[in-house]
């Protein structure tokens, strides 16, 4: 039953949009919205990521995973190494 | 970076997103095993959490169902604590509405391979996105979050916990290296920075899902300055 009614609702919320509004040019007023929503959320999945577990904000490997993957970044690696790198060094604090 | 995302006025497509979404393909299928592991431990049987991942295809809202209601919580505190964690899919879904084209059942067809990964990929940084991107990474990650999935329910725990393997950490790397490209404008820095904020003072007071939704409201930082 609950798989029913959270698989019809994720259903509806990620179509909602395209259903009613797919397919037409935004606005240009609402562009400049658009284009900020995107670093507003990857910021907070970054952050809720990286420093919260459940209601706790809190600093373990992983923080040591996204500073990797700052350092790739800075030496202009490509994505998947950025990804590989955090998840190694997340791995291999966690050995420690 | 500007090999890591579609630039804005050019096309990068299909195969990008396909590229794009590989390395976190590993991560996809380890996560679908260990959520079709917790749904069977929890009682879910075998047809429920593959019908859950083909449908649902969001694992915040699939992982909180099958451990609300196998901790023996209520069907409505399962239901409201997936719906709160889906719902960033409303802005989400709005703001690549105008790239999904076809008929209304085309649109939700590929409406369903839009999630987090998918649309930050996409993601061109000027409001606009690419289709093609959207989808392929859309389709690489589905088939991953399945087969996971699928292996965790009729394999059960032979991956072990993908937290072993630091697989937890590729996401919000993989968010981090798709931000910084967004950073080098004044407006996008300040959404960053408001976002990121909002979303860490709410994790202790509220419920999971509510910081992300919060979040999107910073995208009105300085709207009302233009």
């Amino acid at each position: 039953m609950a798989v029913l009614i959270v698989g019809a609702a994720a259903m509806a919320l990620k179509s909602a949009g395209p259903v009613v509004a797919g397919g037409r040019e935004l606005p240009l007023r609402v562009l400049p919205l658009v284009a900020a929503l995107a670093p507003a959320l990857l910021a907070a999945f970054v952050v809720t990521g990286s420093f919260s577990t459940g209601r706790s904000v809190v600093i373990d490997e992983r923080a040591l995973g996204l500073v990797a993957a700052a350092v790739c970044v800075w030496g202009r690696a490509p994505l998947l190494v950025a990804v590989v790198a955090a998840a190694a060094v997340t791995a291999l604090a966690r050995l420690v | 970076m500007s090999s890591d995302r579609p630039a804005a006025g050019k096309k990068a497509g299909f195969a990008y997103g396909v590229r794009a979404a590989l390395p976190l393909c590993v991560a996809l299928v380890a996560f679908g095993a260990s959520f079709g592991v917790l749904a069977r431990a929890n009682g879910f049987g075998v047809m429920a959490p593959i019908v859950m991942s083909l449908t649902t295809f969001t694992g915040a809202s699939q992982f909180a169902t099958v451990s609300i209601l196998g901790d023996g919580g209520g069907l409505g505190a399962a239901v409201v604590a997936a719906i709160l964690l889906a719902s960033r899919y409303l802005p989400i879904g709005l703001s690549v509405a105008p790239v999904l084209r076809g008929s209304r059942a085309a649109r939700f067809g590929q409406a369903q391979l839009v999630i987090d990964e998918s649309w930050a990929v996409a993601n061109r940084g000027d409001g606009t996105f690419d289709r093609g991107t959207l989808l392929g990474a859309g389709v690489v990650l589905y088939l991953s979050w399945q087969a996971g999935t699928v292996a965790g329910v009729f394999g059960g725990n032979f991956l072990g916990d993908p937290r072993d393997y630091g697989l937890d950490a590729a996401f919000p790397a993989l968010f981090f290296v798709l931000l910084v490209s967004q950073l080098k404008s004044r407006e996008g820095a300040v959404a960053a920075l408001a976002g990121a904020g909002i979303a860490l003072l709410l994790v202790p007071f509220t419920r999971a899902g509510v910081p992300i939704v919060a979040a999107s409201l910073a995208c009105f930082a300085g709207w009302w300055r233009r």
